[in-house]
């Protein structure tokens, strides 16, 4: 403990909990956001606006299904637009919260604890956002289960050796498994609540959602030995979903997708984004439910930390795409590296350089990576590009492959935008609900932590902020 | 003891403040030869289950089984798909191209894999289930808090309400109470 100390001074590093808690006060100051704090302006503002938007989307999915794709800006050559854009987007935004929960607890992070909850949460939306696009995106979404093997009566099988096959398997695969695993994680906590609950209908919701968990010694093995085995599980599903994204791409002929730096790179920038979206949620959650002791500046700077390596992976597949483009010596590979930066979408280029490749080198300075606000923004700048990068990687490959005469633009519609700004607001809203509904942070864990810090009952006396000279 | 008292009382349950306390607790009472014991904390306790003689977790040979289940099984619906069913010719490539199958191979596998540890764990703690006598405890809504929780079940050979309870008064703890059934 005192080498460790030590060493936190040495290195002026923030801790993960604030000193002072104990079991108690941590349960209460989760358990009250949601079962004593009353909602604030602020939150039912949040939730009739993206109320709204969940209205625009339900609008703008009814007009696809009555009227098909063309109300989109698709076209031949550009027959991937938004769709393909969006899913790729919030896939990658929803790998975080696994890669939070399940590659951190195996190495041991205990940094890990008061974000993964939330972190969670927030790949199950991104995911059902992500998973809706493929669907839309075929235009007679009655059809989808062509898609889906089972022995119907045509005895037709799924063309079992397409990447877009593979897909479907890893985005319900990783969907099932990430809402099994934050529900495994939740029951403790669920009970924590059915006990904390005053009014009795609430308490037979959480009752029921509990399963009438109760602690016991033999359960708590059980529990943690399937709980570490879900995350071994689910780590290299992490690894697996957007890496078999990249080859929905680099399966295909046209160039800048037919490239084997894909899955990796893709993988990459999909923490990348995710790291941005836990920072975008994080920073207002623990300014709104005062959960600053518990959201340290430890969080936010080993936030921006994977930001920052996951960043470089980034430009440096960047890089690597634009050495490709001049070593292969491939006329369409050049042209299209070309057509990149000087082309008619030029600007969405220089907007990722700008976004992902100089914005990211701020984070190299901790001064940077420890001011909250500034973080939010960067954050933010790192959504834009994320997206950005995607549409540069489907539309400008797309809009001018091999042949000069069957070059084309994309020009995307207001039911673009529309569903877009849908997923948007249908993912905060979701989030919105879940902050009210259920505990933001793991209070098991967070008992845990108070025990592994020293604190709990008795606080020892040396334990005293690190930080402070 | 009447023989009513007896039929009505679950056990007895001791209430502790610290997870080191009721691991002393657990080894004392382990050591005196009870073994209808059990521990209830708001977090786990490393060492509780040894403590208290509990045998190692059946997840891990759940989870291995469902793993390979869902790993053979998925590459049997690929194989007779392709091979048998309904051969497919994609690009020359034999029907049985079993790396091009291996992504949702791997897939089933860590889906069966992981539904087997959430069900095999449930399944295991004998979950939902919806009473259970601890319930009856009035302390009990701060197991879930900060309280630790043993509780010496009187099913146990060794269970004497008077003899357990001084037994149980000198760990020291917050209580000792009786939890009915």
């Amino acid at each position: 403990m005192s080498n460790a100390t030590l060493e936190m001074t040495d290195r002026r590093e923030y801790p993960v909990l604030e000193p002072g808690q104990t079991y108690a006060s941590v349960t209460d100051q989760i358990g009250d956001v949601v079962l004593r704090r009353t909602p604030g302006r602020l939150w039912w503002f949040g939730v009739v606006f993206t109320m709204g938007l969940v209205t625009l989307l339900i609008a703008a999915v009814s007009y696809l299904i009555v009227r098909g794709v063309g109300i989109w800006g698709i076209d031949i050559p550009v027959a991937w637009g938004f769709a393909i854009v969006n899913f790729v987007w919030w896939v990658g935004i929803g790998h975080a919260g696994t890669f939070i929960s399940a590659m951190l607890l195996l190495m041991r992070q205990d940094w890990r604890t008061s974000i993964n909850r939330f972190a969670e949460a927030m790949t199950l939306f991104a995911v059902a956002c992500a998973g809706m696009f493929p669907l839309l995106h075929l235009g007679r979404i009655w059809r989808f289960w062509y898609i889906v093997p089972y022995p119907n009566v045509m005895w037709l099988w799924p063309q079992f050796r397409s990447p877009l096959v593979w897909d479907v398997f890893a985005v319900s695969t990783y969907l099932t498994v990430s809402l099994i695993y934050w529900y495994v994680g939740l029951l403790p906590d669920l009970a924590t609540m059915r006990d904390k609950a005053k009014s009795r209908i609430v308490k037979l919701i959480y009752a029921t959602m509990a399963m009438g968990w109760r602690g016991s010694a033999m359960h708590w093995q059980r529990y943690q030995s399937a709980y570490l085995l879900l995350g071994g599980l689910a780590a290299p599903l992490v690894i697996s979903v957007h890496s078999v994204v990249g080859m929905d791409f680099a399966g295909a002929q046209i160039p800048g997708w037919h490239s084997t730096i894909l899955p990796p790179y893709f993988v990459a920038g999909a923490i990348f984004s995710g790291f941005a979206m836990v920072l975008t949620l994080g920073i207002p959650m623990r300014w709104a439910f005062g959960l600053k002791d518990m959201i340290t500046l430890r969080h936010i700077d080993n936030c921006a930390k994977f930001l920052l390596i996951t960043g470089l992976i980034v430009d440096y597949s960047y890089g690597m795409e634009m050495f490709m483009g001049w070593y292969s010596g491939d006329t369409y590979e050049s042209f299209i590296t070309l057509n990149r930066a000087i082309g008619p979408y030029a600007w969405s280029f220089w907007l990722i350089m700008f976004t992902n490749v100089v914005t990211t080198q701020f984070l190299w300075i901790r001064k940077v990576r420890q001011n909250v606000p500034l973080m939010f923004v960067i954050a933010f700048i790192i959504q834009v590009g994320m997206w950005t990068e995607r549409f540069v990687i489907v539309v400008i490959s797309l809009h001018r492959d091999f042949v000069p005469s069957s070059w084309g633009m994309y020009y995307p519609t207001f039911w673009d935008y529309a569903t877009l700004a849908g997923t948007i607001g249908f993912f905060l809203f979701c989030f919105f609900l879940f902050a009210r509904l259920i505990p933001v942070i793991s209070i098991s864990e967070m008992r845990e932590l108070v025990h592994s810090t020293g604190g709990g009952k008795h606080v020892p006396k040396s334990f005293s902020p690190s930080y402070v000279k | 003891m009447s023989d009513s008292k007896a039929e009505n009382l679950f056990g007895l349950a001791a209430e502790f403040d610290t997870p080191e306390a009721v691991l002393h607790a657990a080894l004392r009472i382990h050591g005196a030869g009870y073994r209808r014991a059990d521990a209830f904390s708001p977090m786990p306790v490393e060492g509780l289950p040894e403590a208290l003689g509990f045998p190692r977790t059946g997840v891990p040979l759940i989870v291995g089984i469902g793993g390979l289940c869902g790993a053979c099984g998925g590459f049997f619906m690929l194989w007779f798909a392709n091979v048998v069913n309904y051969t497919w010719n994609i690009g020359g490539r034999p029907p049985n191209s079993w790396e091009a199958f291996i992504p949702i191979t791997f897939e089933l596998a860590v889906l069966c894999a992981a539904l087997s540890a959430v069900i095999g764990m449930l399944a295991l703690n004998k979950l939902p289930m919806p009473y259970h006598p601890m319930f009856n405890l009035p302390a009990f809504d701060r197991a879930s808090r900060d309280r630790f929780f043993i509780v010496i079940e009187s099913a146990d050979a060794q269970f004497d309400s008077e003899q357990t309870r001084k037994f149980l008064e000198t760990l020291l703890p917050i209580a000792v109470t009786e939890v009915p059934r």
